[in-house]
């Protein structure tokens, strides 16, 4: 299940685990990534918690978790190749992977469809 | 974007392009093409950019006695550069001070290298200050030297890059005579006719390259023809602020305002010995007490790891005490990681030091470095 926030962070579901990064609209707002700053794995985040902070040439920008949950996993990857959130946003480019402590969260977020029409009203 | 923004006679061509428009002084302006900041940068730095800088103020002051010296000695109740031994074509830097020595704004001064103009300076000062530097130049110059705003008449475009000079002396050979801060006027030949330019050997950048000043509609024919020059792209006020800050320049309203001083800027270079001495202009004691009393000086910092330091991280000393705050700072495309500079208290200012930059709460560790932090290439003459 892939899922999107208003703020422009995906959410990619695979069993009670879930990988998060930002949207391929956010990636081309910020222009090019020069250095990604991630949380520490074992972190307890808040849905709508600041779980990284984004720096492009010009401005740093923060990056919200779409659900509550704990950090299982950092792209430590980033720190060496931040450009990968602006080469592959939604693969590669991911930040970090994380449990899930509340499934109804997600039903806030939009489905892939929603996300684009909303991008497209922007 | 909100409706009173004022626009640059090339403001049609930005959009043409593809620019994305910000509102910046007053003006919608390009921050970046669709290339993107880190290329323009980089390609700024290989080849050429064009920069739309008619948002710039630019002026013209003469006496009426028809003397240079009447005029040249006005502006230099104001300022802290000498201007009465300035030869025809020569440019300098310098800054608009107030009372305490405070800086109002900083600016670039040529005298007109032209039969019959040789007695009139022309200025170009900052887009968000002009409103209140002509007010204050209007104010303070004497009777019989009057001021003359251009803004109306006259677009601004900066080409710089290694192949900058090549590119726009190719409309007019001589062109490559000017050294760095000389100028003069130009005929520059293009297809579809000739057309008059004001041309100085300088910019913003660290790197050769020109600043032309011409009518609205000629710099729209001439700007046509540079984009249409294999090595031309047109660049945004995002790389110009990378770019500056490589070079190590002051951006006014960040590294400069009303409570820094030119010296405690690292401006000294600007001030010629000869005025130094306390005397002889606004907020001359300022520049006199300033390099006998050392506090407080810019300096370049290069932080060790990778996350950029923006304006207004604190400085700390390795004890956790607070020594400065950076002014400018982000990610240098050229050096390949974050360069920032700021102020710190003296003796904290040596190069090699290393302090403390508090980003988002923890310390990021950084050396204090010289300025520039890439190598100036301007070119002074063989």
């Amino acid at each position: 299940m892939l899922k999107f926030s208003k703020d422009h962070e995906w959410i990619r579901v695979e069993g009670d685990t879930a990988t998060v990064g930002i949207s391929d609209y956010a990636q081309k707002q910020l222009g090019d990534v020069v250095f990604v700053e991630l949380p520490q794995v074992g972190d307890e985040i808040d849905a709508n918690g600041e779980i990284a902070v984004v720096e492009s040439v010009k401005a740093a920008s923060e990056v919200y978790a779409p659900v509550a949950g704990e950090v299982t996993a950092i792209n430590g990857a980033l720190e060496g190749a931040p450009e990968t959130v602006n080469a592959a946003p939604m693969g590669e480019g991911w930040f970090i992977k994380m449990s899930i402590s509340d499934a109804s969260d997600l039903d806030a977020l939009m489905d892939e469809a929603a996300y684009k029409d909303y991008c497209e009203g922007l | 974007m909100a409706d009173d923004l004022k626009q640059t006679a090339l403001h049609d061509l930005h959009v043409d392009l593809g620019a994305k428009m910000v509102p910046f002084a007053g003006y919608a302006m390009p921050v970046q093409y669709p290339m993107g900041v880190l290329k323009e940068h980089l390609h700024t730095r290989a080849a050429a950019g064009l920069f739309d800088v008619g948002h710039m103020g630019q002026c013209f002051i003469a006496a009426e006695d028809g003397t240079f010296e009447t005029a040249a000695q006005a502006l230099e109740t104001l300022v802290p550069a000498a201007i009465a031994d300035m030869e025809p074509g020569q440019q300098r830097y310098t800054q608009l001070l107030n009372d305490e020595g405070g800086i109002l704004d900083d600016l670039m001064v040529s005298r007109i290298d032209m039969a019959g103009h040789d007695h009139m300076l022309y200025l170009v000062v900052n887009a968000g200050c002009k409103t209140s530097d002509f007010a204050h130049l209007e104010a303070h110059l004497p009777d019989g030297v009057s001021l003359s705003i251009k803004d109306d008449m006259l677009s601004l475009v900066a080409l710089q890059g290694p192949m900058a000079v090549e590119i726009i002396s190719r409309l007019n050979p001589d062109i490559t005579k000017l050294v760095f801060m000389t100028h003069g006027e130009f005929e520059l030949q293009l297809e579809d006719g000739p057309l008059y330019a004001h041309i100085s050997r300088s910019g913003y950048t660290g790197e050769d390259g020109v600043e032309i000043s011409a009518k609205h509609d000629d710099m729209k024919r001439l700007v046509g023809h540079l984009l249409s020059q294999d090595g031309v792209e047109p660049i945004g006020l995002g790389a110009r602020d990378s770019l500056r800050l490589e070079a190590g320049l002051c951006l006014y309203g960040n590294d400069i305002d009303t409570t820094t001083s030119p010296i405690e800027a690292g401006l000294i270079w600007s001030v010629q010995k000869h005025r130094r001495t306390g005397e002889g202009y606004k907020g001359a004691a300022r520049i006199a007490q300033d390099l006998a009393v050392k506090t407080r000086r810019l300096v370049g910092l290069k932080p060790e790891g990778r996350a950029p330091a923006r304006a207004h991280t604190e400085i700390q000393d390795m004890n956790g005490k607070s020594i400065g705050e950076v002014t400018s700072g982000g990610f240098g495309p050229s050096v390949g990681g974050p360069v920032a500079m700021g102020y710190v208290d003296i003796p904290h200012n040596k190069a090699g030091t290393t302090v403390n930059l508090m980003i988002r709460g923890k310390a990021n560790p950084a050396k204090i470095v010289k300025l520039p932090f890439v190598p100036n290439n301007y070119f002074r003459g063989e």
